[in-house]
């Protein structure tokens, strides 16, 4: 019944790649006088080397400073045009989008267009180095005057070794970020902000045939380049790795962390429903056990963070006051272990998979921003090489059987091949797991 | 192919026709207001069920309870225990929200069209017929009491907090939802009876459903799933007491810090009350936040953020009530800039009702931003039930979307600044620093507006 009530669920599109490289994808949808514009280039902090960390994200910042033609900001001319606009950065890919009234296409893509072609005459020294403050406060307000905010760059550290592009974080440590130069920005620019290694999508109030015809016209134009060699390098866990970091929090955490299946991956949406069945909602097995039952924790959460070179699978939870971490790890492994036994109930596929389509139809509501149809048709472009995925993705899904999944949690949530981090309040270290390694993260 | 003149930005076209969505209005017999609004798109549907009394209705020393009640509809109704609501919830892939602000409480779930009925009637036994048992309440306490612990060491948490405190002194909205650790101790389970019973009342609520069905269908299943809710009887108020309190003309604090030993950054709050959501101020007012911090593209973001670097994000907002409302200008800043950045805002505020009125391309910039980007909001059946439960909140007249544009281009230089006159005063502003204190105490001094007045973490 599930399926064929929702059988006209698509994301349709047209595609044409340019000559100089660059893909055009266009969705129409005309329910509202807006068109979404959405670029990805496939460069992010997988393509810094170590010393350079951080670099990516910097240079996203340089993109909002302005352009040859219009050296004067990028965001004035198309606020005043009545756009949203934001962009982001993270180890695969960089993302920048407009949501303009349909009255001002043109604009958003004289904007985006001159910004491909053109950046570099607009980067100064002066806004280069403003940039990098900007940068460097960005780290402090989201990792480092936050609490367990350093924790992702402990456990980058531990789950790849240190010439692994994941071995870092996307904003870099702070002494790469100082030690950053404007010489940098042009090779950067040179080698991965180019028509070949982007894809370019419309989407919303604007028939096809014209939003392909003024993509030629603004990125015709730019010369396109060779496009960077995918990055393959594989990652593991000898053993069970147990570190402690400390914080300025109330609350001891626990992280475990594991490597898993790579974006779109065989067994990539089987992790992605296993995160849920083990921490989505009440009715999850570990929230119900430890948050709801014991309330030995204050919260948990189980994600797969699907990436391009190979995914991780993060669970995480917060002891309630009193209560030991080590109660918490021994619980959390009876129910891995269970669900590595048993796999899911009839009961858990059924809600899983209703929820998954839900949410895919969700997912058809908005036509730009993070996350909206012209992201997710970029996203498929540039990851799988075709826009055609949506209807896929959703039946990677559908397909999951309890058997799959129950495979999947035995092959990748081994206890023998996985990071345990205890976050621990400062000079607290008897609140750690026993045998806990100390880590630091600046 | 067509040759582009890179000399010039191209300009941009007059603003397409936009037809927002109609309203239609219905009150079922129990005294429920219902609006129903058709928005075809994607087959979804959404329920928003508001309920006058959000957490300026926490009866004093019970600071929290109105968010507790909220929280509790989730925890068990009817036959269904906690987890099989949770289950149930699951089943239809329903997104299931609860929004308490200081007037109102907005319940929330969001479905496919093919379970409208599954969902309406879910929210209904709910919101409407919680179980509210006392173990249960004990648990989403603890959880609450836990979750304020963990804020003392959130710094914009604890900037937020004791903002609301410094600003309102005494009043019913001088507290965050979540409330305080001593409120939330002293709320008992036949507070939590009691508050629903007085508060969760059909004619003091309204139903607002949008999405992909017919007006005559969405009111036909609001009738289902309501109509036979029945008022207790118990004899309630207008659940927006708050709005009706006068914040005392106190002193004002000038300067406050609260010390967070080794902080990287300084959060700052800088602002004041100034007046209602139902202002005949408003356009101006938006027009002037717009331009002083609202958007990127404002002076205050432009000067902390692309000409200092001081920051990675300036804005200011009003915190919007039924009452009488603040404005707030609020980032964080690196710490050897904390002093310097603060002068900077302070400027920025008080020259804009005096040496420095918008410019024309300013304030065109400001209300173009403003109109163009306007029915964008009405993109999805949650952003536009949304918007209908705004207009209800405040009492706004159904025309109010299609005015909007016209109101805000009938907005002058002159009228921003006198509404800034109105209602910025930088006598009046409070500037409070939560950060390394013994690092920038110095520093604050220098800023002649008095001695900082130190406060402790306090939720």
């Amino acid at each position: 019944m599930t399926a064929t009530a929702l059988a006209d669920i698509d994301l349709p599109f047209t595609k044409r790649t340019l000559a100089n490289g660059l893909d055009v994808i266009v969705h129409e949808d005309h329910h509202v006088p807006i068109v979404a514009v959405n670029v990805w280039y496939h460069v992010g902090s997988k393509n810094e080397r170590p010393g350079r960390t951080g670099f990516a994200h910097l240079f996203e910042h340089l993109m909002f400073e302005g352009s040859q033609h219009y050296n004067a900001g990028y965001f004035p001319p198309l606020q005043q045009a009545g756009a949203l606009l934001n962009g982001s950065t993270n180890a695969d890919r960089t993302n920048y989008w407009e949501v303009v009234p349909t009255s001002a296409v043109d604009r958003a893509l004289w904007m985006e267009s001159d910004r491909m072609g053109y950046l570099l005459p607009a980067i100064t020294r002066e806004r280069f180095e403003t940039q990098r403050d900007v940068v460097l406060n960005e780290r402090r307000q989201s990792y480092e005057n936050r609490p367990y905010g350093m924790v992702m760059m402990a456990l980058s550290a531990a789950l790849y070794p240190p010439d692994h592009p994941y071995s870092w974080m996307t904003i870099g440590s702070a002494d790469d970020i100082r030690a950053m130069q404007l010489e940098d920005v042009q090779d950067f620019f040179r080698t991965y902000y180019h028509p070949s290694n982007a894809s370019l999508v419309l989407a919303g109030d604007i028939e096809t045939e014209r939003a392909l015809e003024l993509a030629d016209a603004y990125f015709g134009e730019i010369p396109g380049g060779a496009r960077p060699r995918r990055i393959v390098k594989g990652a593991e866990l000898p053993s069970e790795q147990r570190l402690l970091l400390e914080d300025r929090v109330e609350l001891p955490r626990l992280y475990m962390a594991w490597h898993s299946p790579a974006m779109f991956a065989a067994g990539d949406a089987e992790m992605d429903l296993v995160g849920d069945l083990l921490a989505n909602g009440k009715t999850s097995r570990l929230y119900k056990t430890l948050v709801y039952d014991l309330r030995i924790a204050l919260d948990v959460s189980a994600h797969q963070s699907s990436r391009e070179i190979g995914s991780f699978f993060l669970l995480a939870a917060t002891a309630a006051p009193g209560c030991s971490l080590g109660d918490i790890a021994a619980r959390i492994d009876e129910e891995l272990h269970r669900l590595a036994g048993d796999g899911p109930s009839v009961e858990e596929m059924d809600r899983a998979v209703a929820q998954a389509e839900a949410h895919f139809m969700y997912r058809l509501q908005t036509v730009g921003g993070f996350g909206g149809k012209s992201d997710q048709l970029n996203a498929y472009n540039v990851m799988k090489g075709t826009p055609a995925f949506f209807v896929a993705d959703l039946d990677r899904y559908r397909r999951a059987t309890r058997g799959l999944l129950q495979e999947s949690a035995r092959q990748h949530l081994r206890f023998d091949r996985r990071i345990v981090l205890s976050v621990i309040p400062r000079g607290q270290h008897t609140l750690a797991l026993p045998g806990s390694t100390p880590v630091s993260a600046s | 192919m067509r040759r582009i003149d890179r000399s010039r930005l191209p300009d941009v076209g007059p603003d397409p026709a936009f037809v927002f969505p109609a309203i239609a209005r219905h009150t079922l017999r129990n005294g429920l207001r219902v609006c129903t609004v058709e928005h075809h798109s994607v087959p979804v549907i959404s329920f928003t069920l508001q309920v006058d009394g959000g957490s300026g209705s926490d009866p004093d020393g019970l600071e929290g309870l109105a968010a507790v009640v909220a929280d509790m509809a989730d925890e068990g109704t009817g036959a269904l225990s906690a987890i099989e609501v949770s289950d149930a919830l699951a089943r239809i892939g329903a997104d299931y929200d609860v929004d308490v602000g200081g007037d109102a409480t907005d319940f929330s779930l969001t479905t496919l069209t093919r379970f409208a009925s599954r969902g309406a009637c879910l929210l209904a036994d709910m919101v409407t017929r919680p179980r509210l048992l006392e173990s249960e309440f004990v648990r989403v306490r603890q959880l609450r009491l836990d979750r304020l612990r963990q804020l003392k060491d959130v710094a914009s948490a604890v900037a937020e907090q004791t903002f609301l405190r410094l600003v309102y002194g005494a009043h019913p909205y001088a507290h965050l939802p979540i409330g305080t650790d001593a409120g939330l101790r002293r709320v008992t389970p036949e507070d939590v009876v009691s508050f629903h019973a007085r508060s969760v009342q059909p004619s003091r609520s309204t139903l607002i459903v949008c999405g992909a069905m017919s007006h005559d269908d969405q009111l036909r299943e609001a009738e289902h799933a309501f109509g036979g809710w029945a008022s207790t009887g118990v004899s309630n108020g207008n659940g927006t007491a708050a709005a009706d309190v006068m914040p005392a003309n106190t002193p004002v604090t000038r300067l406050a810090a609260v010390p967070r030993e080794g902080a990287a950054q300084s959060e700052l709050r800088i602002g004041h009350l100034t007046t209602r959501r139902v202002t005949p101020d408003y356009p101006a007012l938006l027009v002037m936040n717009a331009l002083l911090g609202g958007q990127f593209v404002s002076r205050i973001n432009l000067k902390l953020r692309e000409e200092k670097g001081y920051t990675y994000g300036a804005r200011t907002s009003f915190d919007w009530r039924r009452g009488i409302s603040p404005f707030t200008l609020q980032t964080s800043v690196h710490t050897a800039a904390t002093a310097d950045a603060i002068t900077d805002c302070l400027a920025e505020i008080g020259s804009l009702r005096g040496t420095r009125p918008p410019s024309e391309a300013e304030l065109a910039l400001a209300k173009a931003s403003l109109t163009r980007g306007y029915p964008r909001g009405f993109e999805t059946a949650q952003q536009v039930a949304r918007s209908v439960a705004m207009l209800s909140l405040y009492d706004l007249p159904d025309t109010y979307f299609e005015e909007f544009v016209s109101k805000i281009n009938a907005v002058t230089s002159a009228d921003v600044v006198a509404a800034a006159a109105r209602h910025l005063d930088p006598s009046r502003i409070t500037t409070l620093v939560v950060g390394d204190y013994s690092a920038i105490a110095e520093s604050l001094r220098g800023l002649n507006i008095g001695e900082p007045q130190l406060h402790a973490v306090e939720f």
